[in-house]
């Protein structure tokens, strides 16, 4: 523990030692810390709105922003600039008090989240015991915001836009929520630092990569990314709940968009792939938070890879695979795990609490469960395929009937 | 160790966080030009005019999803305690988990049979 790294952790007693009332001295260090934490998403937003366009661009065989700064980094400050001066339209006959909320909520609730990101095992906005319920409660004010700014609007792709996304965005909570059951488990808290700590012999992906899996496609559900973008869909609802927007009102949807994403990545790499575990954490404390940066890079560019190379899923393709694939999935599971693991605990498998950080001591456990969410995997893969079999027969047999090629308007 | 000031914290997050995206807007609202018509008032739709109100019923399948949906994130919310205490559970709370969980599955498959999962 250096000094000068905690010193936002030991911030008020020194004050009080320096003679200042106590009570202020807990406020200041309390206003300090959160704007510490509330600024690192903001920080990050600005480079991540460059990366994300390079990589695009890249990927689109382009080059992308390079004119404003060197490598085009300062692009995405020219846009805000840009956008301060744009006028600001506000349609006739809208409701203008939510209309005026509805981009503050959005970016507000992704920011609100952060309190709970654990950075380094000393560094936490706050270690709630019910972390994990918080992220749950504010991650769900995300489908208000879009009601609200769908609704306001007064304009029907507007509105159809905000349905869709609803519909989208609770059916995908289900199984997010289902599958944050299973770091809960094996973590026995609900805490954000309880279940980093307990990833410390192994990662969690590891112990249960069905979960991680889940998680991770409802949360790009959540997010509406491509695959599950329907709710933008430029070409048909122009661009949903959003469209009457503009100036920085629009601007303040894209940055929270934008930040939900790497919010989502960050939470991934708590959850899952052992936060700021890394090396020579022990020693120094504030290098977790290099090693969360690093997991949380592979993961946003992986979301980034995602959105930039699938096609979009039609919104009756989306609800199916969401309550006839991924919620039954969740649950299978859940049973799956929660049953296995009791088996471990019957079977002395579970490694001591004194060896929990352990790889070795935490060998048996996780080739256990391991291999009880690959056969499930397995099985469902097996399932999906056959399914898939029946319904490209029918659809040929159809197509044969009616004499026309195949791949015809059959939707079996 | 949860203290009351992480509580605090979130209080304090809760009120500060409004603030970030609200600068911004109201910086702008100072700074950026103001000439509205009737014209650019109008709401968007594909350069027609409008017609018809746009705050109409909508399908109701949208709410068939909305009631499956609060069904399963009210049940879901009484599991994490069970996990949370997981360790210190004998067979049978382990096993009203796992009813309970049976109970879940089982309303997911009354409503597939029932059609509500599909899109019509």
């Amino acid at each position: 523990m250096t000094g000068c790294v905690d010193i936002i952790n030991t911030l008020a007693p020194c004050l009080v030692r320096a003679g200042w009332n106590a009570d202020l001295a807990n406020l200041l260090s309390l206003l300090l810390g959160v704007v510490i934490v509330a600024t690192v998403p903001l920080l990050t937003v600005i480079l991540l709105i460059w990366i994300e366009r390079k990589f695009a661009a890249r990927i689109q065989d382009r080059i992308g922003p390079n004119r404003v700064g060197p490598y085009g980094l300062l692009q995405s400050l020219a846009d805000a600039l840009k956008m301060l001066t744009k006028e600001d339209i506000t349609p006739s006959g809208a409701d203008r008090l939510l209309f005026n909320l509805a981009p503050i909520i959005t970016f507000a609730t992704v920011v609100l989240i952060w309190a709970i990101i654990p950075f380094t095992p000393l560094h936490i906005g706050a270690d709630l015991s019910i972390g994990i319920l918080y992220f749950v409660a504010v991650g769900s004010i995300g489908a208000v915001k879009v009601m609200v700014g769908g609704w306001s609007s007064n304009n029907k792709y507007a509105l159809l836009g905000a349905f869709r996304t609803i519909a989208l965005i609770v059916s995908y909570e289900v199984p997010m929520i289902l599958a944050l059951l299973v770091p809960v488990l094996m973590a026995g808290s609900m805490g954000m630092q309880d279940i980093t700590r307990a990833q410390g012999g192994m990662w969690f992906i590891v112990v249960s990569p069905l979960a991680a899996i889940i998680f991770f496609v409802a949360n790009l559900a959540e997010t509406g990314r491509s695959p599950f973008d329907l709710l933008e869909a430029e070409s048909e609802l122009i661009a949903g709940y959003n469209i009457e927007y503009s100036g920085f009102k629009f601007g303040m949807f894209m940055a929270g968009e934008f930040m939900h994403v790497f919010t989502v990545a960050v939470l991934t790499a708590v959850l899952f792939l052992g936060g700021w575990w890394g090396p020579f954490v022990d020693q120094f404390p504030a290098l977790g938070f290099i090693w969360l940066g690093l997991k949380t890079a592979v993961v946003y560019l992986f979301m980034l890879l995602i959105r930039n190379t699938v096609p979009r899923f039609r919104i009756d393709q989306v609800m199916n695979i969401n309550w006839k694939f991924m919620v039954p999935l969740s649950i299978l599971l859940i049973l799956l795990q929660s049953f296995l693991l009791r088996l471990i605990g019957e079977l002395g498998l579970r490694p001591a609490p004194e060896q929990a950080n352990d790889l070795l001591a935490n060998i048996p456990q996780t080739v256990v469960l391991l291999a009880g969410n690959l056969v499930l995997g397995a099985i469902i893969m097996h399932l999906l395929q056959r399914h898939g079999r029946t319904l490209r027969e029918a659809d040929e047999a159809l197509a044969a009937v009616q004499g026309a090629g195949p791949g015809g308007l059959a939707e079996a | 160790m949860e203290t009351l000031n992480e509580w605090a914290f979130v209080g304090v997050f809760f009120a500060i966080a409004w603030v970030f995206p609200a600068l911004p807007i109201i910086g702008a609202w100072l700074v950026r030009p103001r000439k509205p018509n009737a014209l650019k008032r109008q709401t968007y739709e594909s350069g027609v005019e409008t017609v018809g109100d746009t705050w109409v019923q909508f399908r109701v399948q949208y709410y068939i999803y909305g009631l499956v949906f609060l069904i399963f994130d009210v049940e879901m919310i009484f599991l994490f305690p069970w996990a949370v205490a997981y360790e210190k559970l004998d067979w049978f709370a382990y096993g009203a988990g796992f009813l309970f969980i049976f109970l879940l599955t089982d309303a997911l498959i009354y409503a597939w049979r029932k059609r509500a999962l599909e899109w019509v």
